[in-house]
């Protein structure tokens, strides 16, 4: 009998705390759901506020970096003495490697017509490091700057490189336009000025 | 026509932008006679997007099955493959991110910052195996956490450990969910994913020094079965509040317990409880029990506000974390840093046109949070001994072997030693 009735004591208390604890996870979980959204979010880097440090190549969980750099086409002067291809103070524009700034030699140059020269990132070979993003935008219009491909992107819960970005140009953007492409960029923003 | 109007518009545009930039466009786009075609800037889909609803149902699915496993089938053989599956597939296809484990940092963000959006699978991958646990034990911790899958794989020759070195290693996960908690709140820091020590192994990249840390507790792991789990997991400790008070448990025998012992040696995480010693548990003994343990109830109140004291005066050197508070703690140290053209974060900070008033007064706050925050995190602490110091006090009567609910990962070893099972 005493042992019934502490048996159906101890029954109680356990539906008691099992509630309480339904009921705070349910609390936890509306307060949480409140700050919701539909859309998972991915990173990416302002061009805008990417100061070049070149933390990017370096503090990526991967080997080599997802961060890479594109080329806003739509910007680029095509210029025969590329500020982004090469080092400063050349003056002969010979191709070899030491004459370019990129350390991988990601950047291939190539003859359009007189005198314009395309410029094309290999991406299999650029490591992010952002040195021919600050050459272009000191010496040229700024079209190669820094992104977050996403086909390399592993979604850290929380980006290893944006825990050290000095200037704070990592952030999570909706995962339906997961990229500030330069020039699709201010587009966007010219049309949204339009409507 | 129209080509050349938007071409205009575009133009304005970048124009306006770099204005506003404070640089100009240099070079002009040229215009091509050749026909030259412009390649397109390509922009490679998010790999994981398609995948994020997908992965909650294989979540519910694979919690599913191992309740059901445990429960009705009770089959250890099943639990393994699941372990399997879960492995190849949160584990190395989908890389371990983002799991429940990770996600009470998420939640806590999307609690304490009001500019941070929690995506709605977040938010389930943090409830459901919570859920489970509540209504079926720790389902998640048998099958569906890579994590636990890596090492459950690995317990090869698992040795039994003291009580004592086990309750007082159970601390370490409240301390561990206390900090990541802090600093998820005040936006310092992840300090879950960022010293999750598989992750690496399921990328099969990462920091040479969380590969090296996740290879040693496998290595540990073969003898002391599932280090992570026992010793780190923040997201245990929740799971077992819940599991400590679930509605249906892993029963090691279908019918009469028979005092065999055989279930206790097969459990490698010492999570199953002998019957009590009646000459230990005497009326004396439990009348004397009963009273340590008011008393130290009592007590509980005084470690609550200890630990908080005592917790607290560390709220300097933690909130050094947040960038911002070293930042500004630096500058105001060294001044002379700021010429320092080699510091990266220095020379940002100088670009960015923050003044450095504003750095020491957002630093200021950041330190009231986590002034707040530890007091909060001692107090918490305090309670949580104070109660491990009461549950010395309890002797239960038991007449079988049962498993400790709050401990046991429902990895069915048990039950597949229990030699009752086999006559049915």
């Amino acid at each position: 009998m005493a042992e019934d009735k502490a048996f159906n004591r101890r029954e109680f208390l356990h539906r008691g705390a099992r509630l309480t604890l339904g009921l705070s996870l349910a609390g936890v979980g509306a307060v949480a759901a409140v700050n919701a959204g539909g859309e998972k979010y991915v990173w990416q880097i302002d061009p805008f506020k990417c100061t070049q440090c070149g933390r990017c190549a370096t503090d990526c969980v991967l080997e080599p970096s997802a961060v890479k750099c594109v080329h806003a086409y739509d910007l680029c002067g095509y210029c025969d003495l590329c500020g982004g291809y090469f080092k400063p103070g050349v003056t002969e524009l010979e191709t070899g490697a030491e004459k370019q700034l990129c350390p991988a030699a990601a950047i291939e140059r190539k003859f359009i017509e007189e005198p314009y020269f395309e410029y094309v990132i290999n991406e299999d070979l650029c490591i992010g490091c952002a040195k021919c993003v600050k050459g272009c935008g000191s010496f040229g219009n700024g079209s190669l700057h820094l992104q977050i491909r996403h086909d390399l992107c592993v979604n850290c819960n929380e980006c290893s490189i944006a825990r050290v970005c000095p200037s704070d140009a990592i952030s999570r953007v909706p995962a339906s336009e997961p990229y500030m492409i330069k020039g699709d960029f201010t587009e966007n923003q010219e049309g949204e000025d339009q409507a | 026509m129209k080509r050349q109007q938007q071409l205009l518009i575009l133009l304005f545009g970048f124009l306006l932008m770099f204005s506003m930039a404070g640089a100009q466009q240099r070079f002009p786009k040229p215009e091509f006679e050749s026909g030259y075609m412009q390649p397109d800037t390509t922009t490679p889909e998010p790999r994981a997007a398609a995948m994020e609803f997908f992965d909650v149902l294989v979540l519910i699915g694979v919690m599913s099955l191992a309740t059901y496993l445990i429960i009705r089938k009770r089959s250890r053989r099943g639990i393994l493959w699941l372990t399997v599956f879960t492995l190849l597939y949160f584990g190395f296809y989908r890389n371990g991110c983002i799991c429940p484990i990770g996600s009470i940092q998420n939640v806590t963000m999307a609690i304490f910052d009001p500019g941070y959006k929690i995506s709605i699978t977040i938010l389930l991958f943090f409830l459901l195996p919570l859920i489970f646990a509540l209504f079926y034990g720790r389902a998640y911790c048998a099958a569906a956490c890579p994590l636990g899958a890596i090492q459950d794989l690995v317990v090869i020759k698992p040795v039994s450990v003291p009580s004592w070195v086990r309750k007082t290693l159970g601390f370490i996960p409240h301390v561990y969910i206390g900090l990541a908690v802090l600093f998820a709140a005040t936006g310092t820091d992840f300090i879950i994913c960022r010293y999750d020590p598989f992750v690496g192994i399921f990328r099969m990249d990462g920091p040479y020094l969380m590969i090296g840390l996740g290879i040693a507790l496998l290595l540990l792991g073969l003898f002391f079965a599932r280090p992570y789990c026992r010793v780190f997991c923040p997201y245990g400790v929740l799971l077992g509040w819940m599991s400590r008070f679930s509605r249906k448990h892993i029963t090691i025998t279908p019918s009469k317990c028979i005092n065999c012992k055989l279930c206790k040696d097969s459990c490698p995480f010492d999570a199953i409880e002998a019957p009590t010693d009646e000459k230990v548990r005497t009326e004396q003994a439990v009348r004397k029990n009963m009273r340590s343990y008011v008393i130290f109830g009592l007590l509980v109140p005084v470690w609550i506000v200890l630990g908080g004291f005592a917790v607290s005066q560390s709220h300097v050197l933690l909130s050094r974390a947040h960038p911002d508070v070293y930042l500004s703690e630096l500058l105001i140290a060294h001044p002379e840093l700021k010429s320092d053209t080699e510091n990266l974060d220095i020379q940002a900070f100088l670009e960015s046109g923050k003044s450095m008033d504003q750095l020491v007064e957002e630093a200021s706050v950041i330190r009231g949070e986590f002034r707040t925050g530890t007091w909060i995190l001692g107090g918490y602490l305090g309670l949580v001994l104070g109660i491990m110091l009461m549950n010395q006090f309890i002797l239960r009567k038991r007449d079988d072997y049962v498993p400790h609910k709050r401990d046991c990962f429902s990895c069915g070893r048990c039950m597949d030693y229990c030699p009752v099972d086999k006559t049915f």
